[in-house]
């Protein structure tokens, strides 16, 4: 993998409270996204249907990231399981506005607060 | 009227290149630092449909970037060489080549489509489902949400996306010299 792919966006993921967090950082773009994808496809092949998506470091999204989110929220969805996001940053949740997912996906200040909120609905 | 050019090959990699270039554009040619942000998502919306749609039917065809710095409003052209039928994005007949006009700005409406992806739904390179991929015309649908004025018409063998945003009027802070031309909107400062 060339080293640009890393510059470009970071992934990072780790188990808190039986909920994989991902942890993601720069751009999510047309280039990038794949990896976000796999990442999120890896994590459901290994039984993970609980996810929380730590946007708060990403600077840019576009509707081809929004593509893998959904893609991770159905693929979740199909057993039963959840993808929440944690973005407070306006400039990203424009294009959530725009496109009407902010009424798709839970949204959250804070990854402990999305675990909560998930936890609270069980 | 200044025009900046840039011509890529359609490389997912390339489109942040453009969105770099395009923000850099706007922000010398006086769009409003709040609004920065939307250029560089709809330039890359943009810039990520033709890309798909270069990949599919024209991989060594360049894309090309026009942004131009006008009296009232910076303006981004992103035109395709993508076949019109196929590129799912084709104006309404009878427009005289002008092209839909989208209102923008809250009103958004996804461009016509005949298949295809439009604005880079599927990453390139994966076959994601169908069930899982969003609607196509979301990344038309964005564009129109974030620029002021949006466009689609046919341009040669593909078609161009055109958008426009309005502008800060020119600084009212050169002086001018005696007998200079007089700059539109120049407040000249007294010394008596």
């Amino acid at each position: 993998m060339a080293l640009e792919d890393f510059v470009d966006l970071k992934l990072n993921h780790y188990n808190k409270d039986g909920i994989e967090v991902v942890d993601v950082e720069g751009e999510i773009d047309v280039y990038t996204a794949p990896r976000l994808r796999e990442l999120l496809i890896d994590l459901v092949n290994k039984k993970n249907y609980q996810l929380v998506v730590n946007m708060e470091k990403v600077e840019f999204l576009d509707s081809t990231g929004l593509g893998v989110l959904v893609g991770g929220l159905k693929r979740v969805r199909a057993h039963d399981g959840s993808l929440d996001l944690v973005c407070t940053q306006e400039r990203i949740l424009k294009i959530f506005r725009i496109t009407g997912l902010t009424k798709v996906f839970g949204i959250h200040e804070t990854v402990d607060e999305a675990i909560a909120a998930r936890k609270a609905e069980k | 009227m200044a025009t900046v050019e840039v011509t890529f090959t359609p490389l997912p990699a390339h489109v942040r290149t453009a969105r770099l270039v395009a923000t850099a554009v706007a922000r010398r040619s006086g769009v409003d630092e709040s609004v920065l942000d939307e250029v560089r998502l709809a330039v890359g919306e943009a810039c990520s449909r033709a890309v798909e749609a270069h990949r599919r039917h024209c991989p060594r065809q360049p894309i090309r970037v026009e942004l131009t710095d006008h009296e009232e409003r910076f303006e981004v052209v992103v035109t395709d060489s993508a076949p019109a039928s196929e590129n799912g994005a084709a104006p309404a007949a009878g427009d005289g080549g002008a092209g839909p006009s989208q209102e923008g700005r809250g009103s958004p409406r996804p461009g016509e489509h005949s298949g295809g992806g439009l604005g880079g739904i599927t990453p390139p390179g994966t076959t994601e489902p169908a069930d899982l991929q969003l609607p196509e015309g979301v990344g038309l649908a964005v564009i129109a949400g974030l620029a002021d004025d949006v466009r689609i018409s046919p341009a040669g063998a593909g078609i161009s996306v055109r958008m426009s945003w309005k502008r800060r009027p020119h600084p009212e802070t050169s002086l001018r010299l005696p007998g200079a031309p007089r700059i539109p909107g120049q407040r000249i400062p007294s010394f008596v």
